[in-house]
């Protein structure tokens, strides 16, 4: 008697790499997975039918054995830091320490209610706080947003209450055209009207342009810096100058920190909001798609606006302070993602000052490596150093091969891709952002692979259209898969 | 430092490589004025065996004690294997999956989370996962608003408080106007109040069930009745487990069903991270916020996983996105699915069962020595009045090694003296009884 496993029912088909079914195709009716308390009290009496559903949820059923199985595969499809390069540009994709992994499962953190006082984690958050106020020149921080997003929808609207508090209501906000997208949409969250600001020529926030859209209706601008082409903002502190001179605020988006840490602190020039992106700079893992979390530093003029509750210390004692009558509110529920910020904070503790200030010199050490190893023959979006990524741009390929071609065919030189086709003002853009984590062998490994893809551009293009080939799935049809969304399995 | 693998032999070759004599000139595109004099003022690097040590005597700090407290978060088993899926490497430290042809795993295993969530809330479209239940139904406020085009927003009073002041903080500029409903003697959202409240410009009415007094709401006649008007029903939820049991919301016309999944395989950890659920109907696909994973084939054929409807997300539409989530909860939602897959369609229905009798027999204990004030039915939680202020009476049952519960200073008309108590397949029948015996005693 055999059963059928859907499309992976074919021969060979389960083999090492080829096809994991679904677990719905994997299900057999009578197959137990769980092991429940004992039933140590009465039935009691049924709840009124109108109450209950009709039939069970139809879950499939497997035996742990087979959901083992089934989940160890699946990860075998998968690439991660741990794997090897995974230069993904913005990203911050750094090893991901294993003793964090091992002390925020600790029954003392990972057990614990949050509605009871626990001394030793408010401890721990408002240390976190602390130190990530040191290493931004920031006056107070909060640790509740949950995600890099969440931390600058947070800022704008500490922004929006802090004018708002002042009868000053203002409806618009600058974004530099290399802003990540989550810029302008949290901004429109706070109904506010976006003001694109074009970087000049070298890549930078032209002060002159931006002196020409600052008025009394802007609330703020949105700096990244480093920006999305790795350069620094140069010119950083003259916009800071320009915006609060006609009343507006500086919110700074501190995804890139991860070049700055022991150089240079945005507090000290001009930031006014600024979000940390725990998952990036602080080594918490990305979970292949979190969580992270997205603590946010104020000046001390906008800590009356910060979510609520705020953590206070009184003598020796951490307590939750809920009477914030100009806070903006709750962003979630508790406190935060405190599993991410006990990793955060055993990172901070191992590295010390001179740990992060080392990251930070040793991933721009690497971006640039990467740019003078490449540069004669993959275009650099701007010829000159870069702080810890590096972009270039598919102008000048070989045969007019598309960025894309070439992050394809990376993988199947065992690479994870960087990022491709942003920032938006670069055309065919690759961005590069190999972090401090990954030693120089597996750098001269990347280079060697982008230069023999190079070649193979110049030779033979439609190798790397068609590519990945070593891969557990060829290039999908993203376009079909918009069009007929199929976002769940059929009813087996 | 271990994690940093240059030597200074490593660091001089690239130097040299790039033609500079030192990091330092890589810095010089910081203009001076700018640069940082001195040093962070951070604590002395630990070496890993006393950061243990430190970590460990923090987690110490904990109260000990048997946990009787819910309110949105819950103690529930979660087995053993979760963690051992989770651990994996390739899991863990991947990033979201841009590029399908290296993240199948990642994919495949969201679009099995999706499908086993749309199944238990019976609606037909989840997304990836949110960041907890309150950022998630802030969201799905915010998306009834922009379907219906309208600002009128009704919330029950018996919604989780922390999830009513996290809609007020996202929906507040996008000017919505909320009216607050009250509860009822049993415990319910007052349907009569609810019917006077709404009219033709109410965008959404916001309900949760079980509802944070713990009572379950009567959500298929609140859902006929939604059925003739525009606004949506958002059905609320903080205990999916729930639903193991309870008519789920698409089966009495949720529109969008939201919340906390927590329960699903993920430690407690002080609050966060949770998993934030959003599940809809598939006209209203396009307005979602947050990531989809679809099925497609590739070049040869084959099935294949990946992100799709990326039009609604801020990386492609910036300010007019339908949401600015980009970083989700993806591990969260894989520990979700290896849960639901653990526990398949008959683990849920017996621990659903099993909660609820537990909490009944609780129930019926404590009403010996205390007021039981509600009078509709519950699942796993459930508010009661000690004969002494609720402060002193926590204390005593922490004293006692008992995580009493949460107290609910005045959640509805009545309740200013009472404990939101919660019971889950954790909780033994002989810690319950001692429980009960704690109080008595007093």
């Amino acid at each position: 008697m055999s059963k059928s496993y859907g499309p992976c029912d074919t021969p060979g088909a389960r083999g090492l790499a080829l096809c994991e079914p679904t677990l719905f195709e994997r299900s057999t009716p009578g197959r137990v997975g769980y092991s429940l308390p004992r039933v140590d009290v009465n039935e009691p009496p049924p709840l009124p039918a109108e109450l209950l559903r009709d039939e069970p949820a139809a879950w499939p059923e497997l035996s742990e054995v087979e959901v083992v199985r089934h989940f160890t595969r699946l990860s075998q499809y998968n690439y991660g830091v741990d794997s090897g390069l995974y230069p993904l540009g913005s990203c911050t994709m750094k090893y991901n320490p294993k003793i964090n992994e091992d002390v925020c499962r600790l029954a003392g953190f990972a057990d614990v209610h949050p509605a009871v006082a626990h001394q030793g984690l408010l401890r721990l958050i408002y240390e976190l706080e602390q130190f990530l106020a040191e290493i931004a020149g920031m006056d107070a921080v909060t640790c509740q947003p949950a995600a890099g997003a969440h931390g600058e929808l947070t800022g704008m609207l500490i922004i929006r209450a802090y004018h708002a508090s002042r009868n000053d209501p203002r409806s618009k906000v600058i974004i530099p055209d290399t802003a990540h997208g989550t810029n302008p949409a949290s901004a429109a969250i706070c109904n506010y009207q976006v003001v694109p600001l074009k970087s000049n020529e070298q890549g930078l926030i032209d002060p002159d342009a931006l002196a020409a859209v600052m008025d009394e209706s802007v609330a703020a601008i949105m700096i990244t810096n480093p920006n999305t082409l790795g350069l620094f903002e140069e010119n950083v502190d003259r916009a800071a100058h320009i915006v609060h001179e006609r009343g507006g605020l500086v919110y700074y988006d501190g995804a890139n920190l991860n070049a700055i840490m022991g150089y240079t602190r945005p507090g000290d020039f001009g930031a006014d909001v600024l979000h940390f992106n725990l998952h990036k700079t602080f080594s918490t893992p990305h979970g292949g798609g979190g969580p992270g979390a997205g603590p946010v530093g104020v000046k001390k003029h906008l800590e009356p606006f910060l979510p609520r509750p705020v953590i206070r210390k009184k003598g020796r004692q951490y307590a939750l302070d809920f009477d914030r009558p100009q806070s903006i509110g709750r962003m979630r529920s508790w406190c935060g993602n405190v599993g991410v910020l006990i990793r955060a904070y055993a990172y901070i503790r191992e590295m010390g000052a001179a740990g992060l200030k080392r990251s930070s010199e040793l991933a721009v050490l690497n971006a640039n490596y990467l740019r003078v190893m490449l540069q004669d023959l993959y275009k650099v979006a701007q010829d000159r150093p870069c702080m810890h990524e590096v972009v270039f741009t598919e102008k000048g390929l070989p045969n007019d091969v598309p960025m894309l071609d070439v992050a394809k065919r990376l993988m199947d030189y065992g690479f994870h891709p960087p990022t491709i086709y942003f920032p938006l003002v670069v055309k065919g853009a690759m961005m590069i952002e190999p972090t401090e984590s990954f030693e120089p062998e597996s750098l001269d490994a990347f280079i060697t692979a982008m230069r023999d893809i190079y070649r193979e551009a110049q030779e033979n293009p439609a190798l790397l259209h068609h590519a990945p080939y070593n891969t557990v799935v060829r290039r999908l049809d993203e376009v079909r898969a918009a069009r007929n969304p199929k976002l769940t399995a059929d009813m087996e | 430092m271990r994690y940093l693998p240059h030597t200074d032999g490593d660091i001089v070759r690239m130097l040299t490589a790039i033609g500079i004599s030192s990091i330092d000139e890589l810095f010089t595109t910081i203009p001076e004025p700018l640069r940082m004099q001195g040093d962070l003022n951070l604590p002395e690097p630990m070496d890993e065996a006393y950061l243990r040590r430190h970590m460990s005597d923090l987690a110490d700090q904990a109260p000990a004690g048997s946990c009787f407290a819910g309110g949105g978060a819950y103690r529930h088993y979660i087995p053993a294997a979760i963690d051992h899926i989770v651990r994996r490497n390739e899991f863990y430290t991947a990033y979201t999956p841009y590029q399908p042809e290296i993240s199948q795993g990642t994919l495949q295993a969201i679009f099995e989370f999706q499908t086993m969530i749309t199944r238990l809330l019976a609606l037909d479209v989840a997304n990836a996962s949110m960041y907890d239940g309150a950022s998630a139904t802030a969201e799905a406020v915010l998306m009834a608003m922009r379907t219906t085009k309208l600002k009128r927003v009704l919330l029950s009073a018996a919604l989780h408080p922390q999830y009513q002041e996290t809609i007020a903080t996202y929906a507040k500029w996008a000017g919505a106007e909320f009216v607050t409903v009250p509860v009822n003697a049993e415990g319910r959202t007052d349907f009569a109040a609810l019917k006077k409240a709404l009219n033709n410009q109410t965008a959404a009415v916001v309900v949760q069930s079980p509802n944070y007094l713990g009572v379950i709401e009567d959500t298929r006649v609140l859902g006929r009745f939604l059925a003739r008007h525009k606004a949506k029903f958002v059905h609320v939820f903080t205990e999916p487990l729930a639903f193991g049991k309870l008519v789920p919301p698409g089966a009495c016309g949720a529109d969008i069903a939201c919340g906390e999944g927590q329960s699903l395989g993920i430690p407690l950890s002080f609050g966060g991270p949770g998993l934030g659920i959003l599940a809809t109907r598939l006209v209203d696909v396009r307005q979602m916020p947050g990531r989809l994973v679809g099925e497609t084939v590739d070049a040869e054929g084959k099935r294949a996983f990946c992100l799709t409807l990326s039009t609604r997300e801020q990386h492609i539409r910036r300010e007019k996105a339908t949401s600015n989530i980009c970083t989700n909860h993806g591990l969260m939602a894989l520990s979700a699915a290896v849960y639901m897959a653990l526990m398949g369609r008959e683990g849920l229905f017996q621990l659903a069962k099993l909660n609820r009798a537990k909490t009944e027999y609780m129930k019926s204990k404590l009403a010996e020595v205390a007021e039981l004030p509600l009078t509709g039915p519950t699942f796993n939680e459930f508010v009661w009045k000690p004969r002494q202020p609720a402060e002193e009476v926590l204390q005593a049952l922490a004293k006692a090694k008992f995580i009493g519960g949460v107290a609910l200073n005045g959640a509805a008309p009545g309740l200013e003296n009472a404990i939101l108590t919660c019971v889950t397949e954790l909780c033994s029948r002989k810690e319950i009884d001692r429980y009960v015996e704690v109080v008595r005693a007093l």
